[in-house]
């Protein structure tokens, strides 16, 4: 009765054009062991994979990897990372007898939601990528977030893959001695060229270290801005480049493998894996270029300061015209307070063409205490697009956006440029 | 094109930019020191850490929220400068302290199982430990005129008998939800909940603790300079606009509806 109910009103929503997490939260009311009982059919793997940044894209590039090994994967793709995302997932796939056509499950819930699965759920692999401040008016303090994580991997079955280049993340190793441990990072041979992704100010003088590597631990070495090797002991990966640029994604691809080398074992391929990097494409908002008129338009979905950051450092000094289009939704983080903890100067060259979004006169005031120059400031995001777009015909564009800002930049660009489906995805 | 001569310099010291400033209190110190650039005087920022001694010229300070680690890093090293803080707060110094700097500023916290934390009692406030949260915008009628803002805190601070607020509140929770008084305010020394940062928003503010630092560090009246603050009152005055209107529409509905959600968040 459960999955009836949810898949009605799942083709119901997909009529209105609505969100994705809804169905699920009425099947959830109805039947709290849906969840259970569907993902008893999946032998091959439940993983969890959570963390404040990249949960997206690495799901998207395991998901990849593993099927490209040949496995069937459920996955969550929407970014909708709450557990009723996953059950309206898991509407759309299952007949109404309940069965899921899976060997491996592979879902992105945010850090709360991971947990609460779960909680209800055993996941037999959790993947754990970072932590970072984001959203503090939800979660309210980075040290409650590196709880919910060592939580996590409290209740995983099989085994936990750690980032070894966040002290939050590696130091849960020591409070789940019964569970297998690996590791994701940067090579520390080559760590010293490598900047930073966290944030130092919050992570305190550790005498912790991760262990020394083993062939099973993916290492990180970038060659140059776009190329790069993830290697297992003496085995590996690439040289490849993704779709998607920067050391955040190089990093994701990274996780993703060691990752797909736990779940596949003895089967993991370095050469299938990175066929299948290379052509994973950047998943909504992060990065992707839409075809306007002739140029491209890259939307950049920015959440945090640590997601900002690294975004502005992976594309802030290009002569791009930029728009930054802030919403303070419960879904964007109602305290606009985290942007005075990104550096804006990588913008101070080229400026910023226009800001927007309910915060839009907020954010310009935060880009002038960096020395940046605004041209323009319109909250409305319609009139301003409109306007940034008409001033820039011919060029290419980069629009930094909240969540809820991306998502009615899409329908605005969907509608201008003709773009199917482009509007719905991500929902 | 050369620069003008320098109108003074100014110290500025961020208490603890490690471990109590999580919320974008950061903003404060970018803010100040900006403007004090931009008012014609020279500006030092000093960040000061636990276990570090404090320069000794200082002329204004800036603290921040943080989390309980956080505050437990700090509180040795707030016990070593506590007596050098006292005497420079009732000397005038102005000091603009958010959150958990507030919190310390205060008599005591005491925790949800009852533990008397002291504090340095510059401020006559004490604080208990809560188990709900009062998160969100919030607008303040202050001596300084209308200030907005955005606060997230479980702990509900009560002020001492003759200590004057920072603000009234019109929209949100303030100190304690129920006296309708937001932070406190003794001397030139702030306590404040309001994050938002509270000062780039808010430029009458920070223009006043920077008149005190000035006055203190040349032994001259402040010397403005004129600033444009257009896009900082328009971000201010659309704020405060949408977050008046909201609170006269849900105090129209259900009385307590706002009230914070949850109760497994440990923090203050």
């Amino acid at each position: 009765m459960a999955i009836a109910a949810g898949k009605l009103t799942r083709a119901a929503t997909r009529i209105r054009g609505g969100g994705s997490a809804f169905p699920g939260l009425v099947a959830e009311r109805v039947d709290p062991a849906i969840l259970t009982r569907t993902l008893a059919s999946v032998t091959g793997g439940i993983v969890v994979v959570t963390g404040t940044n990249g949960k997206t894209t690495t799901t998207k590039m395991l998901t990849a990897i593993i099927r490209a090994h040949g496995r069937r994967v459920f996955t969550n793709p929407t970014g909708s990372n709450f557990t009723r995302g996953v059950i309206s997932a898991m509407l759309g796939q299952i007949g109404l007898a309940g069965r899921l056509d899976a060997d491996v499950a592979v879902l992105e819930l945010d850090e709360w939601h991971a947990l609460r699965f779960a909680e209800v759920v055993t996941p037999t692999h959790a993947l754990l990528l970072n932590v970072a401040r984001d959203q503090l008016d939800r979660f309210a303090e980075i040290d409650t977030t590196a709880r919910l994580l060592a939580d996590l991997a409290g209740r995983t079955a099989h085994l936990v893959v750690l980032n070894r280049d966040d002290s939050f993340v590696f130091r849960i190793a020591a409070s789940v001695p019964d569970k297998h441990i690996r590791y994701f990072g940067v090579d520390p041979q080559v760590a010293g060229q490598v900047p930073s992704l966290h944030e130092a100010d919050v992570r305190f003088e550790d005498r912790a270290a991760p262990p020394a590597p083993t062939p099973d631990d993916g290492l990180l070495r970038p060659v140059d801005g776009r190329d790069f090797t993830i290697r297992f002991g003496d085995r590996t990966v690439g040289p490849l480049a993704l779709r998607q640029r920067g050391l955040a994604a190089m990093v994701n691809a990274t996780a993703a493998a060691t990752m797909a080398r736990a779940v596949l074992g003895e089967d993991f391929r370095t050469d299938v894996t990175e066929a299948v990097l290379r052509e994973v494409t950047a998943p909504f908002g992060r990065g992707e270029v839409i075809d306007a008129d002739g140029q491209p338009l890259e939307l950049v979905l920015v959440k945090n300061p640590a997601g900002f950051t690294v975004a502005l450092s992976t594309y802030g000094n290009e002569p791009v015209a930029t728009m930054i289009a802030i919403n303070d939704d419960y879904a964007d983080g109602q305290d606009v307070s985290w942007l005075y903890d990104v550096s804006f100067e990588a913008l101070r060259a080229h400026g910023v063409a226009m800001t927007s979004g309910r915060r839009a006169y907020d954010m310009a005031l935060r880009l002038n205490y960096d020395e940046v120059t605004v041209e323009q400031i319109e909250p409305d995001l319609q009139a301003a697009l409109e306007a940034f777009l008409t001033a820039y015909r011919g060029q290419p564009t980069r629009i930094f956006c909240t969540y809820t800002a991306m998502m009615s930049l899409r329908r605005l660009l969907a509608a201008r440029f003709d773009l199917a489906g482009f509007a719905q995805e991500g929902q | 094109m050369s620069t003008p001569p320098s109108k003074g310099r100014i110290v500025l010291v961020h208490l603890y930019p490690r471990e109590m400033s999580i919320y974008g209190d950061l903003g404060n110190t970018r803010c100040l020191a900006a403007r004090i650039r931009r008012h014609g005087y020279e500006c030092v920022v000093h960040d000061h850490h636990p276990g570090m001694p404090l320069p000794e010229q200082t002329h204004l300070f800036m603290g921040g929220g943080g989390q309980d680690s956080g505050q437990s890093r700090v509180e040795d090293d707030l016990a070593v400068i506590g007596d050098r803080l006292h005497g420079l707060a009732s000397d005038g110094t102005p000091m603009v302290m958010i959150c958990g700097m507030y919190q310390m500023f205060g008599h005591a916290f005491i925790t949800h199982d009852g533990v008397d934390l002291p504090g340095l009692g510059i401020l006559d406030v004490t604080t208990r430990g809560q188990s709900t949260r009062m998160i969100g915008g919030i607008v303040l009628d202050t001596g300084f005129g209308e200030v907005v803002g955005f606060e997230n805190h479980s702990g509900a601070t009560m002020l001492g008998s003759g200590q004057q607020p920072f603000g009234q509140v019109r929209a949100g929770f303030g100190n304690n939800g129920v006296d309708g008084t937001e932070g406190a305010r003794t001397h030139n020394v702030i306590g404040s909940y309001l994050h938002g940062p509270i000062l780039p928003a808010n430029p009458r503010v920070a223009d006043a603790l920077i008149a005190a630092a000035a006055e203190r560090a040349t032994g001259r009246p402040f010397e403005p300079a004129e600033l444009d603050d257009s896009v900082a009152d328009e971000a201010r005055i659309r704020q405060i606009r949408r977050l008046l209107s909201t609170s006269a529409k849900s105090a129209k509905s259900a009385k307590g509806a706002k009230s914070a959600k949850g109760g497994w968040v440990s923090s203050r």
